[in-house]
């Protein structure tokens, strides 16, 4: 099971819940499972989501697998200069 | 009406058509394909369009074409001597002086201007000399080591 | 030759050297061609007519005199961009600002656009076009639009972010909050709370070569567009959507880049170029003026922050919480998000809260300049930092160190960091020479740290080996300021050959798969990745051809030093009947081996590392006249794995001068009637070489882990620190506290006036 932290802009569309706990093996399973079971998050997650996995930042890569037991912490897309 | 300019640009005379209004950067980059002066500004205020005219150092962009009648220009593209880089060229390379490029023609015609002048200059004196000329890349660091090293080379030549 | 990386323990042949950059001689001799320098046949030269208002509608734009007038092609209004079926709020905000449709939101705002023969005939067009405009109440200010009867930009902005949705529109588009733990209780903890608001006025990032392209439409839809830029890819992708256009039959070519910053990220003009030439089946040349380039293509944002912070007397900070309030322009933005997020990134609060607003206000839309957002809270936070320790009697360094981020640390914006390079800079800065110099009369010392992410994306690269063994690495990210270089060592270093028998070019859109822009500090990182990948699979190739030559098994081939051996042991295998083969042995013998040799990779280059920096600067102040002098500045930074150092060190040193610049003097200036005043160089004063000394740079090389060479971006993170590092040495020489970016001499001034005011 993996406590999947989110940031203060999406805790209103999951109840006010600061995280939630799902169990995946990548990136992808895990959006998708929490869109399943907050799909007012679901908007957001296409748009303005990048997933932190143990500090390491992915914007794209939903493929990327998830290991035991990770901190996972959703944020915002991050734009560069 | 167009007028009828015959310059010598880089040692070659040349003759363009420009309107009488045509700053000489215009008449450089769109008439004669000289492309290597660049327009920062237009106003004289970033020196990408510095040239000489009869020597003295100038911003292409505030000179008409029509005054051009006549007169030597020296543009970034007759610095090098045959496939021999300017030593000032060299050691821009050499210092990596130059990130995105856009400057830098300004910034080799003006400091080829201040050696001919000064051959030995101090930090202080090749940066007020470059003072003209913005870089927004670099913080200018590099393209003053490059001019003394330059100086320091052509000095020993 | 390069040192270890902790990471791989492998010692580098090519990387880390310093050659000379591939692109350099076209550069030097003036043949290199930027936005400006290309041309096609038949040509037309494109203008824009802007709103000389800061806010007001758009009644009705009359063009028919112009459309009469000898050598007019082509006009466009909003009426040419059809956004029927596009559903991305972000792109319609691109096309609203590329030409207003119903409103001008600021004063530069494009309203209709023109292509002629000549520039004189485009420009009397333009005078020919009569817009009726209904002149608006405006708002430039960020405290001033926040208020509650502040002019409203957009009467269908309803705060985002905030539960439930307001029903009162209002100038605040987004609300975004992070943090963890309890600030109140933290602050209860404290011995000394201090609470102060900051301001930083809009800065451009001032690149050298205005905007330009060249763009060519014909009646079957297929167009070419040359362009500088900073993404072609996204360029052409963007285009497509706004012009209706198949993305296949739109090539765009990046031109060379006059620097970009972030500014050349976003459309400003292009699609309005295109909509010319459509219309007028003829290309279309479009350059702005610089005073276009200031008016109308985005500058960053202005800010004022609320912050508190409290410490123990120990040194502790037991809880920091901030406000940020962020101009975005007249659409929605992120940018008070990520002033958010990283204000406090760099140090280990158990407390911390931190809420960014974006607000709309008559102001081009706010574009990304380098590590875009951070520096304005870094100002914040570090001038905070100063006056804390000074407050406690501790020195502003020591307590940066104790509370220093580090590995394990959950960050202000919610990850816990991996490892990381701040108490690294911070102890290198502790031992460097300039923090322990001697200061002259009127002379003072600041430092400050500074944080970016960096990120990576997607890329996609090819590598081709010519029949004589030398490489070609092709890649789809443009080149900004030696990339090309890095990328060539890189290539070399894999492939075992030496750096001069390596080119890297840049690819248009047609030879290559979709590339993210450069930006973001991801070029180099993004693109050498890929580039790696590409090679190894050649390198594979290469294994399975000398195997076939030698007849043995592909298992037995090892490649070491760009020659590919029989035999386990590889080079010290003597006893092997095969002499080595080099890559130009077997590219001599390709197509008997099954035809050329390449390699191909297409990724997602994420996980790139966050990276951190600290600045020490020494500042005169004439007490008389408030005019400012950088004595000495220093740059310390992590950058993982340094590809070509000097090229590093030109990026840690262009960041920071144009953080000096920002702190001392960049600044929007707008009049009462909202139009900007100082829309060009001579007013808007970037610093010239006379203005700075030598910037020193110490490059430190923590590895990324998810790099196989441990390159971390680094082009971004020198801008974050300046100003704070600046605002700490004016106050330390003038003892005033200040609060106000940028720190001009009449505000110096100023602020010394108050305080002696005040004291007496
Ligand atoms: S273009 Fe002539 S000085 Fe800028
Ligand atoms: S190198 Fe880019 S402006 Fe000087």
């Amino acid at each position: 099971m993996n406590k999947v932290f989110l940031w203060g802009g999406l805790r209103p569309a999951a109840g006010g819940a600061e995280f939630v706990e799902i169990e995946a093996l990548t990136i992808r399973e895990l959006l998708r499972k929490l869109a399943e079971r907050h799909p007012k998050l679901e908007t957001l997650i296409d748009s303005e989501i990048a997933v932190s996995i143990n500090g390491t930042i992915y914007q794209d890569d939903w493929s990327k697998k998830i290991p035991k037991d990770a901190e996972i912490y959703l944020l915002p897309r991050i734009e560069g200069g | 009406m167009s007028v009828l300019v015959s310059s010598i640009i880089n040692g070659d005379n040349i003759e363009f058509a420009c309107e009488p209004d045509e700053t000489l950067l215009d008449a450089l980059r769109d008439r004669v394909g000289m492309t290597g002066v660049k327009e920062g500004c237009g106003t004289g205020d970033c020196g990408a369009c510095s040239i000489t005219l009869d020597g003295a150092l100038v911003c292409s962009c505030l000179v008409l074409g029509a005054e051009a009648e006549g007169r030597s220009i020296e543009t970034v593209e007759g610095m090098s001597d045959g496939n021999v880089l300017h030593p000032l060229q060299q050691k821009f390379l050499e210092h990596a002086a130059l990130q995105c490029g856009i400057c830098t023609p300004g910034f080799l015609i003006a400091a080829k201007s201040l050696l001919e002048k000064n051959n030995d200059p101090t930090e202080e004196e090749v940066r007020y000399a470059l003072a003209g000329n913005l870089c927004r890349c670099t913080g200018y660091d590099k393209i003053v080591r490059a001019v003394l090293d330059a100086a320091k080379q052509m000095r020993k030549a | 030759m390069g040192k270890d990386t902790q990471l791989t323990d492998r010692v580098f042949k090519s990387v880390g050297t310093r050659p000379m950059r591939p692109d350099g001689i076209d550069k030097v001799t003036g043949r290199a061609r930027y936005g400006a320098d290309h041309n096609m046949s038949g040509q037309l030269h494109g203008s824009i007519l802007r709103s000389p208002h800061a806010h007001a509608s758009i009644k009705s734009i009359d063009t028919s005199k112009a459309e009469k007038l000898k050598g007019v092609k082509a006009i466009v209004t909003a009426k040419d961009f059809k956004t029927k079926g596009i559903t991305d709020p972000d792109l319609l905000d691109i096309i609203d600002n590329c030409m207003a449709s119903k409103k001008a939101f600021y004063d530069g705002h494009a309203v209709a656009a023109v292509a002629a023969v000549d520039a004189k005939t485009a420009k009397a067009a333009l005078k020919l076009i009569k817009v009726e405009y209904k002149i608006l109440k405006h708002v430039t200010d960020v405290d001033e639009a926040v208020q509650p009867k502040a002019p409203l930009l957009n009467n269908k902005c309803f705060t985002k972010g905030v539960d439930p949705t307001p029903d009162k529109a209002s100038n605040i588009a987004k609300r975004s909050e992070f943090g963890h733990g309890d600030v109140a209780e933290g602050f209860e903890a404290a011995d000394v709370v201090i609470e102060r608001t900051f301001k930083t006025g809009q800065s451009h990032q001032g690149y050298i070569e205005p905007h330009a392209c060249v763009a060519s439409v014909g009646p079957d839809g297929t167009g070419e567009l040359w362009v500088c830029t900073q993404g072609h890819f996204v360029f052409r992708q963007q285009c497509a959507k706004i012009l209706g256009l198949d993305e296949a039959k739109l090539k765009v070519t990046s031109s060379e880049i006059g620097g970009g910053f972030g500014g050349k990220t976003h459309l400003w003009v292009e699609p309005v170029a295109l909509a010319l030439s459509r219309k007028a089946n003829r290309p279309v040349k479009l350059v702005m003026s610089r005073e276009e380039v200031f008016r109308a293509s985005g500058p960053t944002s202005a800010t004022s922050i609320d912050i508190k912070m409290g410490v123990t007397k120990d040194g502790v900070i037991t809880a920091a919480e901030a406000e940020l309030r962020y101009t975005s322009g007249p659409y929605a933005g992120s940018w008070a998000t990520l002033g958010a997020m990283t204000s406090f990134a760099c140090y280990d609060l158990k407390n911390v809260k931190t809420v960014g607003l974006e607000v709309l206000v008559n102001r081009p839309k706010t574009t990304a300049y380098r590590a875009p957002s951070a520096p304005m809270a870094a100002f914040a936070v570090e001038s905070m930092i100063d006056e804390l320790a000074d407050r406690i009697g501790m020195k502003a360094i020591d307590m940066r160190i104790q509370n220093a981020a580090k590995e394990g640390t959950r960050s202000s914006y919610g990850p816990v960091y991996g490892p990381i390079g701040i108490g690294p800079t911070l102890d290198a800065a502790k031992k460097h020479p300039h923090m322990s110099a001697p200061l002259g009369p009127n002379q003072g010392r600041g430092m400050a740290c500074g944080f970016w992410f960096n990120f990576g994306g997607q890329s996609c690269t090819d590598l081709n080996i010519g029949s004589d063994g030398t490489a070609t690495i092709t890649v789809g990210t443009i080149d900004v300021g030696g990339a090309r270089a890095s990328l060539a060592l890189v290539v070399a270093e894999e492939l075992g050959i030496p750096y001069d028998q390596v080119k890297a070019v840049i690819a248009d859109t047609t030879a290559l798969g979709y590339n993210e822009m450069t930006d973001g500090s991801r070029g180099t990182f993004a693109s050498s990745m890929s580039a790696i990948q590409s090679c190894r699979m050649a390198i594979a190739d290469m294994r399975q051809r000398a195997a076939t030559l030698w007849e043995i098994d592909v298992d037995e081939v090892v490649w070491e030093n760009g020659h590919a051996y029989a035999g386990e042991s590889g080079l010290n295998d003597s006893n092997s009947n095969h002499p080595p083969l080099s890559i130009a042995d077997l590219a001599k013998s390709a197509d008997k081996t099954g035809g050329p040799i390449a390699g191909h990779a297409q990724i997602v280059a994420d996980g790139a590392g966050v990276s951190f920096a600290t600045h020490i600067c020494d500042i005169e102040v004439d007490p008389e006249t408030g005019q400012t002098r950088v004595v000495r500045y220093t740059v310390i930074q992590d950058a993982g794995k340094a590809v070509h150092p000097t090229y590093v060190e030109g990026q840690f040193q262009g960041g920071a001068a144009q953080g000096i610049g920002w702190a001392l003097n960049e600044e929007y200036i707008y009049g009462e009637d909202g139009r900007l005043q100082n829309a060009g160089f001579l007013d808007y004063r970037i610093p010239v070489c006379s203005d700075l000394p030598m910037i020193d740079t110490q490059i430190l090389e923590i590895p990324n882990p998810n790099h196989p060479y441990g390159i971390r971006g680094v082009g971004e993170t020198s801008i974050v620190p300046p100003l704070a590092a600046i605002g700490n040495a004016v106050s330390n020489a003038t003892q005033v506290r200040m609060t106000h970016v940028p720190m001009s001499p009449p505000r110096i001034l100023a602020a010394i006036h108050a305080e002696a005011a005040s004291d007496d």
